[in-house]
């Protein structure tokens, strides 16, 4: 017996990158952006939502006061398990809104300047530095685990005031956290075991806080500004930052490694001039998109985005690496071309909440990008590239290890 | 031309800076944007109209 037909099911929220590219972003996009810009999901974690895929609609859609990330971001909408109506944690600055957003955003903007990080350009190439020479000891390596996640991880415990020594407890906690299927017993045993620590260390701090680290300072700033910060808000924000801080520009490393060594002559061109690594660095966070899952946020006012009325309640994902491929934005976007300027990608997401490490992780990048290929310039791929292991279920994408070999150096 | 920024909206990106540094910087303090020219000569246009198409807040707006 057949079913009758109803109204048609609405397709699945596309989730998976193609086998045959791994650095493109899921393959319905391309036809969503030509034929459905606005189209309508079912979404894993149970709701139905507007899928906004092309340029113009993620930028107006994240910079709109309309939609509200309460509850409903970052990429929730991918896991099975998430409570849509948890309320925001205090101080968890991913998910609140107007004036609460702007007040804590404003506290840790300070640290975050273009000088500010430009200041620490010197100590961040020392570091990129100190990781080559030691790889150089041998002839293989594993680029994710030995240089690309040890990297950001000690800068921004340095600038946390974080001990880069207990780095393995809260880097498991993160990569646990940054998963699509995990259970709830699974994520509150993680974000458990990461807010414990982190209060500790806050306590600490308040207890005596200097203008050595950013937590201290942060304490400090707040204080001085007649509305200190709790411990619960302080270990929040301590945490997004530690996360956000490390998981993300160590996948951007091993990623963009994996990717630029399938492309020998973007690597040629990186080696033969080290300035363009900026614009390098534009480029691949485009073509790579690692926040691979879009935006979701939940409409609090009805607003029009192109023949659409998104209603009150609704939801809406702003699929960033979609926008990143749009052919009238970025031209033959599905190659990699260190000669356009790519820098209004979406990959720091856009409006209020657009990614406010992203100067830090663009110099990291920029030093990875100047040094890593130039001083090993026979780095290669040690298996086969079809093994890579790509995070296919990680809300940043990136790639579980990248074995590399090179020449020995005289 | 003639810049205007809108500091409420500001929410400290660093992409103006980056784009035209000779024209918007960031207060230490809490890094809102500040205009170091509201009249840039013509030749910083471009990086100019590129920092109001990259700024995330919309807080900057250009007049020719």
């Amino acid at each position: 017996m057949t079913e009758t037909a109803n109204a048609p099911a609405k397709a699945a929220f596309p989730d998976t990158r193609p086998a045959g590219c791994p650095f493109d972003p899921a393959a319905e996009y391309q036809e969503l952006r030509e034929t459905a810009p606005v189209s309508q999901v079912s979404c894993p974690v149970g709701v139905d939502a507007w899928l906004v895929t092309r340029y113009e609609d993620v930028r107006s859609v994240l910079a709109d006061p309309r939609l509200s990330s309460r509850a409903a971001s970052p990429s929730n909408h991918v896991n099975t398990e998430a409570d849509l109506d948890a309320p925001a944690a205090p101080g968890s600055i991913l998910h609140h809104d107007g004036p609460e957003h702007s007040r804590l955003r404003r506290l840790l903007t300070p640290e975050f300047t273009v000088k500010r990080i430009q200041a620490m350009r010197p100590y961040i190439a020392d570091l990129v530095d100190q990781h080559i020479d030691k790889m150089l000891e041998g002839t293989e390596a594993d680029l994710y685990h030995d240089f690309g996640l040890p990297i950001p991880s000690l800068v921004i415990c340095e600038l946390l005031g974080v001990p880069y020594a207990d780095r393995e407890m809260f880097q498991a906690a993160s990569g646990v956290l940054l998963k699509v299927d995990i259970t709830q017993e699974q994520r509150l045993a993680a974000s458990g075991q990461v807010q414990g620590y982190m209060a500790q260390l806050v306590m600490a701090k308040m207890a005596n806080p200097t203008d050595e680290d950013l937590l201290g300072r942060l304490i400090q700033r707040a204080t001085a500004g007649g509305t200190p910060l709790t411990i619960e808000e302080l270990v929040t924000l301590g945490i997004s930052l530690l996360i956000a801080g490390h998981e993300t520009t160590a996948n951007m490393i091993a990623l963009s490694a994996a990717a630029l060594l399938q492309h020998p002559d973007r690597l040629a061109e990186l080696r033969a001039d080290a300035s363009i690594a900026p614009a390098a660095v534009e480029e691949m966070l485009r073509y790579l998109s690692v926040v691979q899952f879009g935006v979701f946020r939940r409409v609090v006012e009805d607003l029009p985005i192109g023949e659409q009325v998104f209603k009150e309640g609704e939801f809406v994902i702003a699929a960033l690496s979609s926008g990143n491929r749009q052919e009238s934005v970025f031209g033959n976007p599905d190659e990699i071309d260190f000669g356009r300027n790519a820098s209004a990608h979406l990959t720091f997401g856009y409006g209020a909440h657009q990614c406010l490490g992203q100067q830090l992780a663009r110099v990291e990048l920029q030093e990875v990008f100047a040094r890593l290929y130039t001083r090993i310039p026979t780095l290669r791929l040690a298996i086969p590239f079809e093994n890579i292991e790509f995070k296919h279920d990680a809300l940043v994408y990136g790639v579980r290890s990248l074995p590399v070999t090179w020449d020995a150096q005289a | 031309m003639r810049v205007n920024i809108d500091e409420e909206a500001c929410v400290g990106a660093g992409q103006c800076v980056l784009a035209a540094a000779e024209v918007f910087d960031q207060r230490d303090e809490d890094g809102v944007v500040v205009l170091l020219q509201e009249e840039p000569p013509a030749e910083l246009g471009e990086a100019v109209r590129e920092a109001a198409v990259l700024c995330p807040a919309m807080a900057i707006h250009v007049q020719d």
